[in-house]
């Protein structure tokens, strides 16, 4: 009977262990084959240079993209009810489920050459695939709804009563918004932007589609760790060692984040709940 | 001097509420009970609920008026609305908070409501009636024409109540302004205002000052909110009386006129105790055990079959009062008031 009994926690620890060994194996393989002073060294290659830059430039101007349009969005979605609310916030949510590689023919289907605006585009001179742009609108795309989804939850999540009294001692929409609701829901906005931008930082699908693979212009890390791993396997090692390190970093800052604004123990829940009352 | 006057019809979930109240410098109590569509009343005057049809002014201001399509947003109607759970805001100061509706009167509002030496407290720190004293100073700050208060003493301990509702009137007293405040208690809106309005299914039942209601509940519903006993039996005359049966059988005597399906309303201050039937005035004589003794304050309420009577806790001493105890309860017939049952009570 013991022994029957000490089956269940066993099959948990077991399970766990291979779980966790399952994760951490490809991450101490990566520092295994390159040590830390290598990685260093690599930084200075050209190719890895150039791709941290681009990588950071594209990232940053789709972050502050995503927060620009995307906080107006998530406050709209989460204030107002109105017919078709649902699909609008399912439509938000679309590309975490798209396979990034159908995110990058769909942009391309948009804005290419021959794509849906890309004569209108011509017209004025503008072509965006295979540039910088099109490497922002990649990662824009894909990481977009990690933040408008969490966003959307944490408007929803402030107190109604706090909204009405601002309301009744005089501010209007806009100062209440800038004054009690962005605040109250800063945190889970900081949440959302962080998990967003780690999302882009290794965004790889839809940017080869879109925008190519070319050093110094549209080349990121992670492409350069595609790029590399043929030819020369150490530097896409510490390309993959330096966005280990960037992601860890990121995920740590979040954690004690949370943690200093609430008692959450794991990462915030991605999912927007959709509530229609 | 502002008149406030609203006449409003607002739809509710299972009925329409449907009010007309004029106000000027005094304070109006709405009472009624939870999901009466009291608090849905000083909503739509803040702006914060859009009445489908009706018109409120202050004054000469229109603020909502749906045959002319004019509803002002909440930010644009001077009212101080202070809310049920005072609805502070967290990530501000106490100071900040009170100087979120006006900055110019800040110090002054700190230090009238005793506030000044929390000022730099945030709201998570406060207890209730102190919470409660920076929703008011904070409502205040704007330099409202009407205020606004929403179940004031609901969020508050019993203990803390006594004193924040007597603060509280002298307040109301001090401000001139018309108020209106909600509370579904009976004795909290007759200690603060001047009149209390009676709502019952998004209805107003009656609207009179607390005196008058105490005398002449208009239905069984108000006698009972005001603390009355209700009991309900059949009236016929009975020379110059009415004789009313009780469902249990009892007898009573009145002099009020009435006939048919009633209830008598009887107050627990009118009804003394005794440990046999007295041989005084009083008509009617309950013999019965008691079956509950509560203390409140210096008196004590006294259950005897399903009268309530109340006796000074001396008298209760006196008489040696214990549940199970064998009393009397007995009340003149003059002290009674017939209610006709024709509608549900």
């Amino acid at each position: 009977m013991a022994v029957r009994r000490a089956l269940f926690p066993l099959g948990l620890v077991v399970a766990a262990l291979i779980s966790g060994a399952f994760l951490l194996l490809p991450l101490i393989a990566i520092f295994t084959r390159v040590p830390l002073a290598t990685l260093v060294d690599q930084l200075g290659s050209g190719v890895v240079k150039d791709a941290l830059v681009v990588s950071l430039k594209t990232t940053l101007i789709a972050q502050a993209a995503i927060l620009l349009f995307g906080t107006p969005t998530a406050y709209l979605l989460a204030t107002r009810r109105f017919r078709g609310r649902a699909f609008a916030i399912t439509l938000v949510e679309l590309p975490l489920v798209l396979p990034p590689a159908v995110a990058g023919i769909g942009l391309l289907a948009a804005f290419g050459r021959v794509g849906l605006l890309g004569s209108t585009l011509q017209a004025f001179g503008i072509e965006i695939p295979f540039t910088q742009t099109a490497v922002v609108m990649a990662v824009a795309f894909v990481a977009s709804p990690l933040y408008v989804r969490q966003a959307i939850a944490s408007f929803e999540a402030v107190d109604q009563s706090l909204v009405d009294a601002s309301r009744t001692l005089g501010a209007g929409q806009a100062r209440t918004f800038a004054r009690i609701a962005l605040p109250l829901a800063s945190g889970g906005l900081a949440s959302g932007a962080a998990l967003a931008f780690a999302r882009g930082l290794g965004e790889f699908g839809a940017t080869i589609m879109f925008a190519g693979s070319f050093q110094g212009v549209t080349q990121t890390l992670p492409l350069a760790i595609y790029a590399e791993f043929e030819s020369k396997f150490e530097v896409a090692l510490a390309i993959g060692g330096l966005l280990v390190i960037i992601s860890a970093l990121l995920l740590l800052a979040l954690k004690i984040r949370l943690g200093w604004t609430s008692s959450r123990s794991t990462s915030p829940f991605l999912f927007a709940p959709t509530r229609s009352s | 001097m502002d008149i406030l006057s609203v006449d409003i019809t607002v739809p509710l979930r299972s009925y329409a509420l449907e009010l007309k109240l004029e106000t000027g410098q005094t304070t109006v109590a709405l009472v009624g009970p939870s999901g009466a569509g009291k608090s849905t009343v000083l909503r739509a005057i803040a702006g914060l609920v859009h009445p489908s049809r009706g018109t409120i002014t202050l004054g000469d201001q229109v603020w909502f008026a749906s045959d002319q399509r004019i509803d002002l947003p909440p930010e644009d109607r001077p009212v101080g609305l202070v809310f049920q759970e005072y609805a502070l805001f967290p990530h501000m100061t106490v100071r900040r908070n009170v100087s979120y509706g006006g900055k110019e009167r800040v110090d002054e509002l700190l230090e009238r409501l005793r506030i000044a030496d929390l000022a730099d407290a945030k709201p998570g720190g406060l207890s209730g009636g102190e919470r409660q004293r920076v929703a008011l100073a904070r409502a205040l700050a704007r330099g409202p024409r009407v205020l606004l208060l929403d179940e004031p003493l609901s969020a508050l301990d019993a203990h803390t109540k006594a004193t924040v509702r007597a603060e509280l009137r002298e307040l109301l007293h001090e401000l001139e302004l018309p108020a209106l405040l909600v509370t579904h208690d009976f004795e909290d809106a007759a200690v603060l205002a001047d009149r209390v309005g009676v709502i019952v299914d998004g209805r107003l039942v009656q609207l009179d000052t607390p005196a008058k209601l105490v005398s002449s509940p208009a239905n069984p519903f108000v006698a009972r909110l005001t603390g009355a006993n209700l009991l309900e039996g059949n009236a016929r005359r009975f020379g110059d009386l009415a004789e009313v049966v009780l469902d249990d059988g009892t007898m009573l005597y009145s002099t009020d006129p009435g006939r048919g399906r009633v209830g008598v309303v009887i107050y627990p201050w009118e009804i003394t105790i005794s440990r046999s039937t007295p041989a005084d005035s009083a008509l009617n004589h309950v013999a019965g055990s008691v079956t509950s003794l509560v203390t409140v304050d210096n008196r004590v309420r006294v259950q005897v079959g399903q009268l309530t009577a109340e006796t000074s806790t001396e008298s209760a001493e006196r008489l040696g009062l214990a549940e199970g105890a064998q009393v009397v309860a007995s009340f003149k017939a003059t002290a009674t008031r017939l209610l006709p049952l024709g509608e549900t009570a």
